[in-house]
């Protein structure tokens, strides 16, 4: 597959990928303000009903992109970000820019640094449109959980978009940003991904800094991309990994150039199928997806091979206690006397502090989660609950050892269903928690895993998962794109004017 | 107390104590973060960052300097250093911290199984180290009141992240006041290796007692008390001593010792009941899932040990082999490393070939005299006015003769105020003019047997017979010696020529 010369899309700009805009700016048709422009007006034209964005940075963007235009001007050596508009899950801190984590707690936390990925991005010129919702401290699977209520699903206004990153993959579905950062910490990138058609990567834990990301569960959170095709995903990944000395569980590995991996080529590359994954859970729709993505795998030149991951079933209750146990620690730290909400003022005395503030501040999931941590740290419960749990982290961790000594990557359905109504699951956690089941086995190992879109059942996207050793992103990137190139399910974007007509995006290459 | 009512407590029971103490390390930056560590007279919250302050999003970093400096410690109270460390959370709420949970090892410290050893009344008694671990410091609170007197606190995150370390010793004391010298004993060590300032009264070095009493015999241990804010030496002694009391006294009026956390109020000289413990703390520790396991290579190790300075137990040792000093100076003289140098410089310039000797005349000066001009003037022997190669001249002079140890003294301390040499204060008055009664009697000496006239004409009751010897005598001395003093000596020795 040739590419073929660039020439100007016939769609809108809001509807072009990262790579596509990349070309039009060098080739100087259309300029980086422009470019923001138009993802403002598309974002005062559909976040009315889409709710992606909980802060809007106007100003500042259109002074980003006229600096990225003057560096275009100038020439040189450009990253492939500079002049892109782009949002930010609110999770990572932005200096001088409010980052709710989706949290009442924070409505008006104004952070005093830069996480390290924002240092980075900052540095590739790109251009900031915006703070992202989500469910609030990152726990939930639908984005309702947030403080400011819940992102609509730009496929579906009735349904959700997945979460947490719910704003991170809304966003890019309807053409508000052109990519965004969301963080993943049991499938929260790429649940939303596949509930809406976006591609989302989260990263092998410890190739990207956690740095200014606010911290759910330190030893499973990964901050990563969301975009409209694998190439984009490359881009954005390429910029925000690497080691930094900030963060001690950020690894030493150099980063590849990922989009310069994207060959196209997967002949003989072998294609692990997880029989744990198939045999119960998914939706018939997101099955027969799933097959078509394999028969389509088939035709590129893949070999699959049967393996076996023994301990997925014990992936949900192993991560329903590590996940909300590091989360009691982390959560900790607000207590109403340093930053965010305080009702020290109508406290009766200390313990008053930080009971009123936390009840108010946190809602019912976060406490819940924070309530099961403490429970499983607890003295006399530790052995039962924490230390089994990692005990049991440590057996899906050789699982994929094992797995990944028959296959190059694993391929499996990202979510056992498409994306369901907003308000169908809230009431019931555990129906909320199985959203994950096929996700965060990934987390646990510390591997890296992408969703991309695999077809539709009922109108409504489907992501195929795949799932690659640590630090092998570039194989995951590569088989994502190669199944892009003979596709056409990542050039669908969602409707969002009256009529039910989903127009294709036209490819470029 | 008095220490009668200390010796009823100890013939009825045994006393078990056991100390944590906490360190401050003097690192240049704090323990996970690049925030300055010398805070002590600055403005509130001036050395603080996103990270000591445990900001939304922040990540800790190890200190380096201060591992270091741990295995140091490690190594100094011969403790071992496994392979495998790591670090965990500690979770409480207090508005001094600032994470909501204080970053501390739990069951894989840097340090395990060391000893101390203490000097007991001429005896070396060895005392258990069970641990020495790493964690961070908090805040500190102010407590103030407004306009309406009404009480409010203010935190001040300055000391937030200062590396802590914290030695936990065996219950192996049996005295308040071997929990004093282990105290001594630990702050030389710890001082010693440049890695604490060892101020008990500014915090940079606290300690926590936990005392119990048993029976003679018993060997379960009795319901413990942990004493905390004892802030001197003294007091670590005072507090343990009226604690061992009270609970005697509780006991032998057939009450029971309740676990808890008791206050020394240095004022009142006696402790209060804080907190009541009816369960054990749970800090549901859990390993620190932001900071890797740390991997303790035996060449990282052995690079801390080639790099130690000497340490006290062995300066005592090389002093009780090669000064043949007894156990109790040595121990003085090696626990301060600058009044070591100074002991051992002051023997080095000594005259003489015995070195014991020399060396029993230093530390007899050293613990003495000088000891008692640097107390009274809250001086550090590194800020001594009065040099070794000085003090050993003037040792030398009382050696030879020249003058006498009592004029030695008054030189000494003149030449401490004044800080000119002590041999320069010789030379000027003269040896006479202070009056060295030696040497006024050679010369007297001298002036009667040279001068038999005057001394027939002062047993014929001649009185100017006397005025002439004293001129002689003045003669002799080059004028450096006082009338008034030659008088009676003169006299004394013409009257024992007429028996």
């Amino acid at each position: 597959m040739a590419a073929t010369k660039k020439k100007t899309p016939e769609t809108a700009p809001w509807q072009w990928t990262i790579h596509e805009a990349a070309d039009q700016l060098r080739q100087k048709k259309i300029s980086s303000v422009e470019l923001t422009q138009a993802h403002f007006e598309r974002i005062r034209a559909v976040d009315s009903s889409v709710k992606a964005f909980l802060t809007l940075l106007e100003d500042s963007a259109l002074a980003e992109a006229r600096n990225a235009d003057e560096k275009i001007a100038k020439g040189g050596n450009l990253s492939p970000l500079t002049g892109i508009p782009l949002g930010i899950k609110d999770v990572v801190v932005t200096k001088g820019i409010r980052t709710t984590a989706g949290s009442r707690f924070l409505e008006h936390f104004i952070p005093p640094y830069d996480a390290t990925v924002m240092t980075k991005l900052r540095s590739s010129g790109a251009v900031f449109l915006g703070k992202l919702n989500m469910d609030e401290f990152a726990m939930g699977s639908s984005t309702e959980n947030s403080a400011y209520g819940p992102t609509h699903n730009p496929w579906d206004l009735t349904r959700v978009p997945g979460g947490s990153s719910g704003g991170s993959s809304a966003c890019v579905a309807a053409g508000e940003a052109m990519g965004s950062l969301g963080s993943d910490t049991g499938g929260s990138i790429r649940q939303p991904a596949a509930l809406t058609n976006t591609v989302g990567l989260k990263p092998t834990y410890g190739r990207v800094s956690r740095f200014g990301l606010i911290a759910f569960a330190s030893s499973l959170d990964q901050i990563g991309p969301f975009a409209r095709d694998a190439r984009d995903c490359a881009y954005l990944l390429e910029t925000i990994a690497g080691y930094d000395p900030h963060d001690s569980t950020s690894v030493n590995v150099p980063v590849p150039n990922y989009a310069a991996e994207l060959t196209g080529d997967i002949k003989d590359m072998k294609i692990g199928l997880p029989k744990e994954y198939f045999v119960d859970g998914a939706e018939p729709g997101v099955t027969k997806a799933v097959e078509e993505a394999i028969a389509v795998y088939k035709k590129l030149g893949a070999k699959f091979v049967d393996i076996s991951l023994p301990h997925t079933k014990y992936g949900l209750p192993c991560y329903y206690i590590i996940a909300p146990a590091e989360a009691s620690a982390n959560l900790s730290r607000y207590d109403g006397i340093k930053y965010g909400l305080s009702l020290h003022e109508t406290a009766k005395d200390l313990e008053d502090v930080y009971k009123s503030t936390r009840a108010e501040g946190f809602g019912p999931e976060v406490r819940r989660r924070i309530m099961i941590g403490a429970y499983a740290l607890s003295s006399g419960y530790y052995d039962a609950f924490y230390k089994r749990a990692q005990q049991v982290r440590t057996l899906i961790k050789k699982d994929f050892d094992d797995a990944f000594g028959k296959c190059d990557i694993i391929l499996t359905p990202t979510s056992p269903t498409t994306a369901f109504k907003i308000g169908d699951r809230t009431s019931d956690p555990y129906s909320m928690y199985l959203a994950d089941l096929f996700t965060i086995p990934a987390n646990l190992a510390g591997i890296c895993g992408i969703s991309i879109p695999g077809g539709f059942s009922e109108g409504l996207p489907v992501g195929v998962q795949l799932l690659g050793n640590t630090f092998a992103e570039s194989d995951i990137l590569r088989a994502a794109d190669a199944f892009e190139r003979v596709t056409d399910f990542h050039t669908q974007m969602a409707d969002l004017s009256a009529s039910a007509v989903k127009p294709k995006r036209k490819k470029s290459s | 107390m008095a220490t009668d009512t200390l010796t009823a407590v100890q013939q009825e029971y045994e006393i078990v104590i056991g100390l944590e103490v906490h360190t401050q390390l003097l690192t240049d930056s704090k323990m996970f973060c690049s925030c300055n560590t010398h805070y002590a007279n600055d403005e509130a919250n001036t050395h603080i960052c996103p990270v000591c302050m445990g900001m939304p999003g922040v990540l800790p970093v190890i200190n380096k300097q201060a591992v270091d400096f741990t295995f140091m410690v490690g190594l100094a109270l011969n403790c071992s250093i496994p392979e495998l460390a790591k670090f965990d959370r500690k979770n409480y709420f207090y508005p001094d911290l600032p994470k909501g949970y204080q970053i501390s090892q739990y069951d894989m410290p840097f340090c395990v199984n060391g000893s101390l050893e203490i000097t007991v009344n001429g005896a070396i008694k060895k005392i258990g180290v069970t641990r020495a671990h790493l964690e961070e410091d908090t805040g500190r609170l102010v407590h103030s009141a407004n306009n309406w007197g009404e009480g409010y606190s203010l935190v001040d995150w300055n000391r937030a992240g200062i590396p802590l370390l914290e030695i936990v010793s065996e219950p192996d004391m049996r005295s308040p006041e071997e929990a004093r010298l282990y105290m001594q004993k630990l702050r030389s060590i710890l001082v010693n290796l440049g890695v604490s300032s060892g101020k008990m009264e500014e915090g940079s070095l606290r300690c926590d007692a936990n005392i119990s009493l048993r029976k003679h015999g018993e060997t379960k241990l009795g319901v413990k008390t942990e004493i905390k804010n004892m802030n001197s030496f003294r007091a670590v002694q005072r507090a343990l001593e009226y604690e061992a009391q009270r609970q005697m006294e509780v006991l032998s009026n057939g009450g029971v010792i309740v676990q808890e956390t008791r206050g020394w109020v240095e004022t009142r000289g006696v402790t209060v009941s804080q907190r009541v413990k009816e369960y054990a703390d749970d800090y549901r520790y859990f390993p620190e899932p932001d900071l890797p396991h740390i991997e303790v290579a035996r060449n990282w190790v052995e690079g801390i040990r080639s790099q130690m300075p000497e340490l006290p137990d062995a300066r005592r040792d090389r002093f009780i082999r090669d000064y043949a000093l007894p156990i109790g100076d040595a121990e003085l003289l090696a626990g301060d490393r600058a009044i070591a140098h100074y002991f051992e410089d002051t023997t080095a310039a000594l005259q003489g070939d015995d070195i014991a000797g020399r060396a029993r005349l230093a530390a007899n000066w050293v613990m003495g005299d000088l000891s008692r001009l640097l107390n009274a003037s809250e001086t550090e022997i590194s800020n001594c006015p009065i040099s070794a190669p000085h003090l050993a001249a003037l040792i030398d002079a009382v050696t030879q003769g020249k003058i006498t140890g009592k004029q030695a003294k008054d030189i000494l301390e003149r030449a401490y105020q004044t800080h000119e040499s002590p041999d320069a204060i010789i030379q000027r008055e003269g040896i006479a003019s202070v009056s060295d009664t030696a040497a006024i009697e050679a010369f007297v000496q001298e002036a009667v047997t040279t001068n038999p006239k005057a001394v027939a004409d002062y047993q014929k009751g001649k009185g100017n017979a006397v005025q002439f010897l004293i001129g002689q005598v003045m003669r002799l001395s080059k004028g450096s010696a006082k009338p008034d003093v030659v008088q009676p000596i003169l006299i004394a020795a013409l009257d024992k020529l007429a028996q």
